[in-house]
C-alpha cells in the first residue's frame, strides 16, 4: 500500500487552517471567477494563488509537479480555440493562408485556458496541504456532514492505492493463462473490459469485507459518535473565508474598472 | 465476560438451497477458550458472524436460538469483538492510533477516555510503534496485532478470532499468537477458528468440531477430542497435531535444465539471483517477507521484465522460442511452456464457469474441441471439481478456488509450473491433494518451482531449496 499524506510543510500559516475552511475558501474564491469570460480576471486570480502558495507551505516546484496536467490542458484549449474558433472577431494579428488569428479569438482562448488554471489551482493547494483524516473529521465536526458519509468515504479512499497493484496482478495472471491481445485492437479492448470487470469484482468483495469489519466495530450503529481528534473552527478560519471573498470581489471590480469585464450571461 | 448459548441453531443465506449451519447445540461459559474446528464449508465463519451479530435478519433464514448472555447477538454487539482473516480490509484509518480509536468513537466513549484506552490496548498486544504510525507501513503480522488491539479496546466479553493468522507468514503468525496469548485475560471468553491446530492449542482449553451438514461432531478438552476423533478429523481436513506423514520424494534424479537465471533481479524488489530450474525436480524458494520471492516467481514465469541479469529458457523447454527470453514470448507460447499459479486465485479467473475456465488455456494454445473436452474432464475429476463444473469461479470456497487456479495452470500442459504460496489457508485435505498432484507432475518429468513459507510443504515435497535474503539460521543459501 502506498501511504498518502499531505506533502507540504504542515506548519505553514494557511496550511494549518481548518480543512473545511480551506475547502470553502477555495470554492468562494474560484466560483466568482466563472462569471466572466475575460482573460484579466483569471490572470489576476492566478497571480494571487501563486502569491499565497508559500503561505500554504507549498513550494513552487511541487505546485508545478501537481499542476502540469492542468497546464497542458490549458495550453490545449488555447491552441484549439486559436485554430478552430468559428467566431473570429477583433483585429487580425497573424494571417497565414487560411489561418487568421484575431485579437478576439486569442482573448477568448487565453481567457478559457487561464480560467481552467485559476479555478483548479486552489483545489491543488488545499489537497496538497490537507490530511484526508483531518478533512473527514472537520467535515463531521464543523460542517455537520454525516459520519456515515465522511468516515465511510475516508475508509474507501484508503483502499484506492491497492487497485493499481491489483490491476497489474490481474493483467499478469491473464498473460500467464495465455490471454493477450497482440496488436489486435478489438481483442485489446475486450481484455481491458474483462480485466476491469475482475478488478471491480475484487473491489466490491474488499469493500464488503471492510464494511463488515466497520460494522463489527459499531460504525453507524445509532449511538451518537464521539470524536477522538478535535477540529476547531477559529476566527482565523473565518478570516480566511472573508479574505477569499474580498479578494475575489476585488479582482472582479478591477476587471470592470479596466473595462475588460465580459459577463458570462448578458 | 460473556456466555454463549446455541440451541438447535441454523442459518441459511438468502438465495442458497443448503444450510450453511444447522442443528448446533452448544453452551460456552464465561471465560472459556474454545478452538472451533470443522472442514471447509462446515459453517465456522457463519457461526462467528452470527455471534458477532453480523447476520442481518433479512439476509437469510434462521432456525433455533443463538444468545449471548441471554440476548440476541444483534442487540449484544457491544459485548463482542471480532478479528477477521484479511488485515487490509479491517483497518479503517490511516494512522495506527486513530484506527484503535475508531471503535471507541463509534461506541460514543467520552473523548477523555479514548486515548488512554487506545494506549492500553496497543500495549496489551505489544504494538511496537507510536500512535502516528501509518497503518499502510505495517507488515501483515503488525496489522493483525493492530486489528486485535482495535477489538480489545472495546473491552469485549466475547472475543471471536476468524483465522487471524491464515494470511500471514510464520513469523507474523507467531507474533499474532503471542499477542493473543498475552492480551486475552481470564475475563474474556474466546472463540478461535484456525486450521493449524498445533499452533492454536496453547491458546485454548476446549475444542469444538462442527459437522458439515449439521450438528457438533466432537466437543471437549483437546486431548480427549484428538484421542477419540483424531482419525476422522484428519479425513475431514483438520490439521490435528501429530507427526507429519511420509514425504513424497522424487522417484528419479532431476532431468534436463529448463531455465537458467543469471544475476536475475529487479531492484529494489529482488537482488540479483543465480538459479537453474530442472525437469523432474521440485524446487522450493524460501525467505523472509520482502526478500523478493513473489517477484522471482513472476520473473521465472515470464511475466515481468528483468531489471538486472537475464533469464534464458533452454530448447528443452521452449524449442525455437528459446532464442528469446520468456518475458518476450506471446502469451499462448508462454502458457504452453510455463504455468503460473498466483497467490490470490481470483486474479486468474477469466471465464463465467469452472468448465469454461479450464477450457480457456487449451483453446488459446490451439487444441481441438475433442482434446479440450478430454483435458477438462480429466482435470475436473482429478481436482474434485466435477460437481462444480457449471459454478461461477468467483463463488467457490477458498480450497475450491485454489484447486481451480492450479488446474487452470495445468490445463495447457506446461512443462514447468511455478506456484506462489499455493498452501496458504488450505485445509489438510486440499493441502495433501496439492502435494500429491505436484509430486505426480514432478515424477512425470515436469519442473516445479514453489515460493512458500510453509515448512511442512517443503519437507513433504521439495528436492532442493533456495533461500533468498539469507537463511534464518545463518547457513549457506
Amino acid at each position: 500500500m502506498i501511504p498518502y499524506a499531505p506533502v507540504a510543510a504542515p506548519a505553514a500559516p494557511l496550511a494549518r487552517r481548518n480543512p473545511v475552511a480551506k475547502l470553502a475558501a477555495a470554492l468562494l474564491f474560484s466560483l466568482p471567477l466563472l462569471a466572466t469570460l475575460d482573460p484579466v480576471v483569471p490572470a489576476l486570480a492566478i497571480a494571487v494563488e501563486l502569491a499565497v502558495a508559500p503561505l500554504f507551505g507549498v513550494p513552487y516546484r511541487l505546485l508545478a509537479r501537481r499542476a502540469w496536467p492542468l497546464l497542458l490542458s490549458a495550453l490545449g484549449i488555447l491552441v484549439t480555440l486559436t485554430l478552430f474558433a468559428a467566431e473570429r472577431t477583433g483585429d487580425p494579428l497573424v494571417a497565414a493562408g487560411p489561418l487568421v488569428v484575431t485579437t478576439g479569438v486569442l482573448g477568448t482562448g487565453l481567457g478559457l485556458g487561464l480560467r481552467l488554471l485559476a479555478v483548479a489551482l486552489p483545489g491543488v493547494l488545499v489537497f496538497a496541504t490537507t490530511d484526508p483524516t483531518d478533512l473527514a473529521d472537520a467535515l463531521v465536526q464543523n460542517a455537520k456532514a454525516s459520519p456515515r458519509f465522511a468516515i465511510g468515504a475516508l475508509a474507501a479512499f484508503r483502499l484506492v492505492p491497492l487497485l493499481a497493484e491489483e490491476w497489474r496482478m490481474i493483467s499478469m495472471a491473464r498473460r500467464a493463462r495465455g490471454v493477450d491481445a497482440g496488436r489486435h485492437p478489438v481483442a485489446r479492448l475486450r481484455i481491458f473490459g474483462s480485466t476491469a470487470f475482475a478488478l471491480l469484482v475484487g473491489a466490491i468483495r474488499r469493500g464488503t469485507r471492510l464494511a463488515t469489519a466497520m460494522d463489527a466495530r459499531g460504525f453507524d450503529s445509532g449511538v451518537p459518535r464521539t470524536s477522538a481528534r478535535r477540529q476547531r473552527f477559529t476566527r482565523a478560519d473565518t478570516a480566511l473565508l472573508v479574505g477569499a471573498v474580498l479578494v475575489a470581489a476585488g479582482i472582479l471590480v478591477t476587471s470592470v474598472a479596466l473595462g475588460t469585464y465580459r459577463p458570462l450571461i448578458r | 465476560m460473556s456466555a454463549v448459548e446455541l440451541r438447535g441453531f441454523g442459518w441459511r443465506h438468502a438465495g442458497r438451497r443448503a444450510w450453511a449451519l444447522r442443528d448446533v447445540d452448544l453452551r460456552i461459559e464465561h471465560g472459556e477458550r474454545v478452538l472451533l474446528l470443522g472442514a471447509s464449508g462446515a459453517g465456522k465463519s457463519t457461526l462467528l458472524a452470527a455471534l458477532a451479530g453480523l447476520l442481518a435478519e433479512d439476509s437469510g433464514e434462521q432456525a433455533g436460538i443463538v444468545e449471548i448472555d441471554g440476548l440476541d447477538p444483534r442487540k449484544a454487539r457491544e459485548r463482542v469483538g471480532i478479528v477477521f482473516q484479511d488485515p487490509q480490509t479491517q483497518l479503517v484509518m490511516a494512522r495506527a492510533g486513530d484506527d484503535v480509536a475508531f471503535g471507541l468513537e463509534n461506541r460514543g466513549v467520552p473523548v477523555a477516555e479514548i486515548w488512554p484506552r487506545v494506549r492500553e490496548a496497543l500495549a496489551r498486544v505489544g504494538f511496537p510503534y507510536d500512535l502516528q504510525r501509518p497503518t499502510a507501513a505495517l507488515s501483515g503480522g503488525e496489522q493483525q496485532r493492530l486489528a486485535l488491539a482495535g477489538a480489545l479496546a472495546l473491552r469485549p466479553g466475547l472475543l471471536l478470532l476468524d483465522e487471524p493468522t491464515a494470511n500471514l507468514d510464520p513469523a507474523g503468525a507467531a507474533l499474532v499468537r503471542t499477542a493473543i496469548h498475552a492480551a486475552v485475560d481470564a475475563d474474556t471468553t474466546l472463540i478461535l477458528v484456525e486450521h493449524r491446530v498445533a499452533e492454536a492449542l496453547p491458546l485454548v482449553d476446549r475444542v469444538v468440531v462442527l459437522e458439515p451438514g449439521g450438528g457438533v461432531r466432537a466437543d471437549g478438552p483437546p486431548a480427549t477430542v484428538f484421542a477419540v476423533h483424531g482419525a476422522e478429523l484428519v479425513d475431514a481436513g483438520v490439521w490435528v497435531p501429530g507427526p507429519p506423514p511420509a514425504p513424497r520424494r522424487a522417484a528419479s534424479p532431476p532431468g534436463e535444465v529448463l531455465l537458467t537465471a543469471d544475476r536475475l533481479g529487479l531492484p529494489p524488489r529482488l537482488a540479483p539471483t543465480d538459479l537453474t530450474v530442472r525437469a523432474g525436480e521440485a524446487l522450493a524458494v524460501l525467505g523472509p517477507n520482502g526478500a523478493g520471492k513473489s517477484t522471482l516467481a513472476l520473473l521465472l514465469g515470464g511475466l515481468l521484465r528483468p531489471g538486472t541479469g537475464r533469464l534464458a529458457a533452454t530448447p528443452a523447454l521452449a524449442g525455437r522460442h528459446a532464442e528469446r527470453p520468456p518475458h518476450r514470448w506471446r502469451a499462448p507460447v508462454l502458457a504452453r511452456r510455463i504455468g503460473s499459479v498466483f497467490q490470490n486465485p481470483e486474479h486468474q479467473f477469466v471465464a463465467a464457469t469452472v468448465r469454461a475456465e479450464l477450457a480457456l488455456g487449451p483453446a488459446r494454445t490451439g487444441r481441438s474441441a475433442a482434446e479440450i473436452a478430454t483435458i477438462v474432464d480429466d482435470l475436473l475429476a482429478r481436482l474434485r471439481l466435477d460437481r462444480l463444473a457449471d459454478a461461477n469461479p468467483y463463488t467457490l470456497s477458498g480450497g475450491q478456488a485454489r484447486r481451480l487456479s492450479v488446474a487452470t495452470a495445468l490445463a495447457s500442459a506446461p512443462r514447468l509450473v511455478i506456484l506462489d504460496e499455493p498452501t496458504f489457508g488450505q485445509d489438510r485435505r486440499t493441502w495433501w491433494e496439492l502435494v500429491d498432484l505436484l509430486a505426480g507432475l514432478r515424477d512425470a518429468g515436469h519442473g516445479i518451482v514453489t515460493v512458500t513459507h510453509d515448512a511442512d510443504f517443503v519437507a513433504a515435497l521439495a528436492d532442493r531449496t533456495l533461500w533468498l535474503g539469507g537463511r534464518p539460521d545463518g547457513g549457506p543459501a
